[in-house]
């Protein structure tokens, strides 16, 4: 991160406060992310377990500009989504057990986290399929002439489903306020970018359909947060859907079944270098917003309030057999 | 505007199935606020079954919503709508087109409640004609109600009486949960009288249309008829049918099957679906569990030839369930 990286559009937000609470989200998610992967290793965590390691600054910087009462639609990559929406991660992690007392009641698992008192609605494992739903949450509130945003984040593999294109057309049609997040990490799964889009700039994808839209570097917390802030005011102001693809990179495997046979370790070294916790504390330091005290205490408050969420969701409860059929209808029904 | 409004007019009229229909509509959008109808071609067309036409006209564009042809997106926008407070009718085409949102309707409107532990509802009713009769040949004619049927988080129904149609809509939008309502495109135009005071009807329970005491006729949706006339025929041979028009697939009332079968000791069901895998053969799996020791004969099923639908005329009724074959099941049945 540079001064000049900075300059044009962040100049506003950046006090020392602001910027180590942006630190602080990312260092929240990176610490929590790396020990559900040593969970998973302990078989404490099952199914599938998608990391977001390097993607943080992503989700830290689209949050920061979010209102209460704004929505969320996330992927199965949500935890730091959700953790940043502001779900208690004592029940993210319960729900990663797979106990009743997590944010879904241990039914969704790492994949399908739910709250809606944050109004964090998933947690979805169809690529694409939260397009529609953000498009429909968005249309409601329209339609009830509520002043919200329903934020929608995605990966670049689900720009290839026929989905995506319906809802950004849909969206910018009916001048929905949605905030489409396209967490552009190069790969879906084993498929590099290029090997699966012939246009692989995405942002012009958006532009094709009259949303407004453009691209940032998605390992600068900065950036992402004055895109997305510039994104939701516009939303906010009835200027209808925004797109914002986030350039970024995922340090870790797809999920923890992948051997990662499909790019060299050079490239993930690489990428490394752009880590955008080290990134934005680097920068800091070097203006003098971080002094030496700051990351230890950050990590140290971090590392309390995860294992609060492990010793949460270890002395959870596994929801009873005899409630197997709850609430797959919101009645009783019996089939 | 009143419930005492609604039901001005005169005691009972004459009104086709598609009438009925509309009105279910009209009435729904008058009563609640948060009803809107979407779909392709709802609006400005006039419905491409003429069902909601001139509602465009009466509740605008807001409330009338022309969609573009993208049946995946705005199906999940209308489960979208639901997750946020409105109360979304969505009308798909053909069950045919529905294939392409099948993802939002399975993956996502049956699924959302239970992986989010019971934390949300989608309360969307879904629309969907289905059925052949009209020589639109196989992309435009199969009845794939079954495959609905068999996804836990929806349910599923299909009105075959004026009064269903003028009152499974409302029952089913006051249901938290997704209703996938399917109208057989063969009753569109039958006509019949309707009580003017007809409202929301049951939409549980299935029910007996024409009591008997030899044999079960079980069936739903566009095939109602075409029994009633077999159990009519039959009748002059002097073979008592019971006909149980199911109404709703999903959740599937047994228990009014299986006590007719108990009385009847002989079941026949009549599908418009192919006979493997089919709905029917649902129900005949319910019926040797639960009333086998009572069965006088095999339960035996009357369903589409396992071609798709083909389109001359004659090729397209001998593939369907006709009065006859059903008439002929019966009677091998029965040993005559
Ligand atoms: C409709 C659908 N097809 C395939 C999959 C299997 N799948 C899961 S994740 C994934 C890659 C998606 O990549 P991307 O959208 O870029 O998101 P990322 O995992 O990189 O965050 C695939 C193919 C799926 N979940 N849904």
């Amino acid at each position: 991160m540079t001064d000049q990286s900075l300059a044009p559009h962040a100049k506003p937000r950046l006090t020392r406060d602001h910027l180590l609470g942006l630190l602080r989200q990312m260092v929240r998610i990176r610490r929590f992310e790396e020990r559900c992967g040593e969970l998973y290793q302990q078989e404490k965590i099952r199914g599938f377990l998608h990391l977001y390691i390097g993607e943080e600054a992503v989700a830290a910087g689209v949050m920061a500009c979010l209102h209460p009462e704004d929505a969320v639609v996330a992927t199965y990559r949500e935890h730091g989504h959700a953790i940043l929406r502001g779900v208690p991660m004592t029940a993210v992690m319960a729900e990663m057990y797979g106990k009743a007392e997590g944010c879904s009641r241990g039914r969704g698992g790492s994949m399908h986290l739910f709250d809606v008192g944050t109004r964090f609605f998933g947690g979805n494992a169809i690529v694409a399929g939260g397009l529609p739903l953000a498009v429909g949450m968005a249309l409601a509130d329209r339609m009830r002439g509520r002043p919200r945003v329903t934020a929608c984040f995605f990966g670049d593999g689900a720009v290839a489903e026929g989905e995506f294109h319906e809802s950004l057309n849909l969206a910018a049609l009916w001048k929905l306020p949605v905030l489409f997040v396209c967490e552009n990490n190069l790969y879906a799964m084993g498929t590099r970018l290029d090997r699966a889009q012939s246009q692989t700039d995405l942002h012009l994808k958006a532009a094709v359909y009259q949303v407004a839209s453009e691209a940032v570097d998605g390992m600068d917390v900065v950036a992402v947060e004055a895109a997305a802030r510039r994104m939701t005011d516009a939303i906010r102001d009835g200027a209808g859907p925004q797109f914002l693809e986030c350039r970024t990179y995922r340090f870790r495997a797809h999920s923890m079944f992948d051997p990662q046979l499909y790019r060299d370790k050079a490239e993930v070294e690489d990428w490394k270098r752009h880590d955008p916790v080290a990134r934005l504390s680097a920068w800091m330091r070097e203006t003098g917003m971080l002094h030496d005290a700051d990351l230890p205490a950050i990590e140290r408050e971090t590392e309390a309030e995860i294992e609060a969420a492990v010793a949460f969701a270890e002395a959870g409860q596994w929801e009873p057999v005899e409630d197997l059929a709850k609430d797959v209808y919101t009645r009783e029904v019996h089939p | 505007m009143t419930d005492a409004d609604i039901t001005v007019a005169a005691a009972s009229r004459t009104i086709t199935y598609r009438d009925a229909l509309r009105e279910a509509l009209r009435d729904a959008l008058l009563r609640d606020e948060r009803v809107f109808l979407m779909g392709e071609d709802v609006g400005c067309y006039g419905g491409c079954y003429a069902v909601s036409k001139g509602l465009y006209d009466e509740f605008g564009p807001d409330r009338i919503r022309d969609t573009p042809l993208s049946e995946s997106t705005f199906v999940g926008a209308g489960i979208g709508a639901a997750l946020n407070g409105m109360r979304p009718i969505v009308e798909i085409m053909t069950v045919n087109f529905s294939l392409l949102a099948l993802d939002q309707i399975v993956n996502n409107a049956a699924t959302l409640r239970h992986m989010s532990g019971g934390q949300v509802s989608v309360p969307v009713v879904f629309r969907i004609p289905t059925g052949a009769g009209r020589q639109l040949a196989a992309q435009h004619s199969h009845s794939l109600e079954g495959w609905y049927a068999h996804v836990p988080g929806l349910r599923v129904v299909a009105p075959a009486t004026l009064e269903d149609a003028r009152g499974m809509l409302w029952t089913a939008l006051q249901d938290p949960d997704p209703v996938v309502m399917f109208e057989h495109v063969m009753l569109y135009n039958m006509e019949g009288t309707l009580d003017a005071a007809a409202g929301p009807v049951d939409i549980d329970r299935a029910v007996v249309r024409r009591p008997g005491t030899d044999v079960t006729l079980i069936t739903y949706g566009g095939s109602l008829f075409k029994t009633l006339a077999a159990a009519q025929a039959l009748a002059a041979d002097n073979v008592s049918a019971e006909v149980v028009d199911l109404r709703s697939l999903r959740p599937l009332d047994a228990e009014t099957v299986l006590a007719s079968v108990a009385r009847t000791r002989r079941a026949v069901i009549v599908d418009e679906g192919w006979r493997t895998g089919s709905f029917a053969a649902e129900v005949s799996a319910r019926i040797m569990e639960g009333a086998f020791w009572s069965l006088d004969a095999p339960v035996a099923r009357v369903c589409t030839a396992e071609v798709p639908i083909p389109y001359p005329r004659h090729l397209e009724q001998a593939a369907l369930p006709q009065p006859a074959a059903i008439v002929a099941a019966v009677k091998a049945l029965m040993g005559a």
